[in-house]
């Protein structure tokens, strides 16, 4: 029984770091600019397609890891550049609907290119899981879960020790302050990009293993991780964290003691819930209107 | 003046012949909707060269009945309605003589009624016994009907004297059918199914649904009746990470080369029912289908220099039948073509022998399917 309840914890903790990987990318951008990168899917996807891509033509996977890391924060910075500076002082919806555009380019662009086939990457550290207390972890969990948490780490010794950090937290809070006081906001926007643009990659990478990847992953990946986002509160980063955890271990519970039928229908309904009694999420700051 | 007569003649009678003239002297019409992109773009994308590949022979040999074969092809992007619309453009303004394609059941479906009310011969490439069962008169399809599979994997249960079988399904069309198929079936061969669970075919992880299962006493075997795609690998290496050693079947959809290459060691001892070309280099030299398998392979690898697909086969052996149907009948007159087709006897596809009747609008027997399991890193036939 308490094998079983095990089982699916481990499994939830797995499912909900991915999720947690793809909020936190969201909650990078969502600071910097307050657009909603609805793009952040295809980044991880893209980090994926590419690693596997590079490792399957023989490349070693540090190498391709590198690759796939590189690759991508070229296409966020290209993204900033080409798609969302162009339309800036464009209303916030309009923005939204770009990032939307750019999922479809760069959906397209592998779909073309790598093909349309599945693709999966080598577990890190061998495929043979770990038996803990007669449940099983995959050693690849692990990676997802310790680089979670050193991201998670590195994220918050940015923004609160780091000059560009807390000019990225600055712009967020006022662009037109934080340009008046000498921040190069259009560079925290192009850094803001390029980072969520490796934290996708890096959360595709360390998933692949586990999900396989494929040109259209990027879409429930992207959903799953707004609906954390969401859940832990917009822009929050142990928000972050926690809504993708909670999302995968509601799933996990509900498919291993309910149904599996209704598991996404269950975590659906319970964010539903937590939005009705607080509206910014778990972890969302007050917003309190100035009149 | 003469001459401007006889021009107006020739003109009249132009205009009077040319429906008919373009009807037995211009090219025949295949029309075919298929799933191009999209969740199963991998599956109808072979289709398509297939398709493109055959009728390029075909018109290098002289066509059919000394006409050449024109192909349309239209990409539904894995949606059902979007194989509504094109069907309708396909018979009103293409006006093809035989429909081809539906790559996936919903989008065959879809088909099916304009089929018959167009008095259409439509055979589709749909897995779901549903297409042709209840017998639609203008339908017909190429691969094995999931209730087929469905019996095979029972057979091959009970002949292993397995009767207390734990299920996990995919929540698609095709998971669902499966399972009901199975069902029905079951008590057929004295097979108890005594757990049930689903999964969905975008799922990360199946664990919680395998511990499920694990814990149910008295299991001796696992149906996954999972779809093409990485939730067949899905399934395996959830039931690799929790040590589960029961048996493991699964559908012919399964049998592709993304399993072995997504699952790896995981996916070792799977067993799953599946045409016999696709374990082409383990049949037999005297078996009828290792010929047109070997011709099938050989001729796609050197028009697109990459393996074919299984799922390619099924368009394969549509439009074989097509072609020989409208070869017996003689023209493309739709009643004949139709009724050629209901008359296929003894024809050997890749799928195995087809031999149509009014009843049975498949042609496929229990024979037609081998079973192959997965050892080393490949697809033999299972002992």
């Amino acid at each position: 029984m308490a094998a079983e309840l095990l089982q699916f914890l481990f499994s939830g903790l797995t499912v909900g770091a991915m999720y947690a990987l793809a909020a936190l990318g969201y909650a990078l951008i969502y600071n910097a600019s307050h657009i909603v990168n609805f793009a952040q899917g295809e980044f991880i996807m893209l980090g994926a397609m590419v690693a596997a891509a590079l490792s399957a033509s023989g490349v070693d996977l540090p190498m391709a890891v590198f690759g796939a890391v590189f690759v991508t924060i070229v296409a966020g910075v290209a993204m900033q550049r080409l798609a969302i500076r162009p339309a800036s002082g464009a209303p916030l919806i309009t923005l939204l609907i770009i990032t939307l555009g750019v999922a479809l380019v760069i959906r397209g662009a592998v779909q073309v290119l790598l093909g349309k086939g599945n693709r999966g990457l080598p577990a890190f550290s061998g495929d043979q899981p770990l038996q803990i207390l007669g449940a099983t972890l995959s050693t690849q969990s692990l990676w997802v879960l310790a680089v979670t948490v050193l991201v998670v780490l590195a994220l918050a010794w940015y923004f609160s020790r780091t000059l560009p950090g807390k000019a990225m937290l600055a712009t967020s809070h006022n662009r037109l302050a934080a340009d008046l006081v000498g921040v190069n906001t259009e560079r925290v926007m192009l850094i803001s990009f390029a980072l969520s643009g490796a934290l996708g990659a890096i959360g595709g990478v360390l998933t692949a293993p586990i999900t396989f990847t494929s040109y259209d992953a990027g879409i429930v990946l992207g959903l799953k991780g707004f609906a954390a986002a969401a859940l832990g509160g917009l822009g929050s980063g142990p928000g972050a964290i926690v809504g993708g955890l909670s999302l995968g271990i509601m799933e996990a519970l509900t498919a291993g003691y309910l149904s599996s039928a209704y598991k996404d229908a269950v975590a659906y309904v319970l964010i539903l819930l937590v939005f009705m009694y607080m509206p910014r999420g778990l972890f969302g700051t007050k917003m309190a209107d100035r009149v | 003046m003469i001459h401007r007569t006889f021009g107006a003649l020739l003109a009249v009678a132009g205009l009077a012949l040319a429906p008919l003239a373009h009807a037995q002297t211009g090219p025949i019409k295949l029309g075919a909707v298929l799933s191009l992109t999209g969740p199963v773009g991998f599956i109808g994308d072979p289709q398509q060269k297939v398709l493109e590949l055959q009728v390029k022979r075909l018109n290098e040999q002289g066509g059919v009945l000394g006409r050449p074969v024109e192909l349309v092809v239209y990409d539904d992007q894995s949606d059902p309605s979007n194989a509504n619309t094109f069907t309708k453009r396909l018979i009103d303004s293409d006006k093809v003589d035989v429909l081809l394609g539906g790559t996936i059941t919903p989008s065959a479906m879809a088909m099916v009624p304009h089929a018959e009310r167009s008095a259409l011969p439509y055979i589709s490439f749909g897995g779901g016994a549903s297409i042709v069962e209840p017998v639609k008169k203008w339908v017909f399809k190429t691969p094995p009907t999931d209730r087929l599979v469905a019996e095979r994997i029972l057979q091959d249960l009970k002949d292993h004297g397995y009767t207390r079988v734990a299920l996990l399904a995919e929540t698609s069309g095709f998971g669902q059918s499966g399972r009901k198929e199975l069902a029905a079936s079951a008590s057929k061969y004295g097979i108890t199914i005594a757990t049930e669970e689903t999964y969905g075919a975008k799922d990360t992880d199946v664990t919680p649904q395998l511990t499920k299962i694990r814990g149910v006493a008295g299991i001796q075997a696992l149906v996954v009746f999972c779809g093409a795609g990485p939730s067949p690998a899905m399934a395996a290496r959830g039931i690799a990470q929790l040590g589960i050693k029961l048996p493991v079947y699964m559908p012919h959809a399964a049998v592709n080369q993304e399993l072995i290459k997504l699952a790896g060691a995981a996916a070792e001892g799977i067993r799953m029912p599946t045409a016999a070309f696709v374990v082409i280099d383990a049949l037999a030299e005297d078996d009828p289908s290792k010929k047109a398998g070997q011709e099938y392979y050989a001729s796609y690898k050197a028009a697109y220099g990459a393996d074919a697909s299984p799922f390619g086969a099924n368009a394969a052996d549509a439009l074989m039948i097509a072609v020989d149907s409208l070869k017996r009948a003689g023209s493309t007159d739709k009643a004949k073509v139709r009724g050629a087709i209901e008359k296929t006897d003894g024809l050997v596809g890749l799928n195995g022998t087809f031999t149509m009747s009014a009843e049975d609008h498949n042609g496929l027997d229990l024979n037609d399917l081998r079973m192959v399991e997965v050892r080393e890193g490949r697809f033999v036939l299972a002992k």
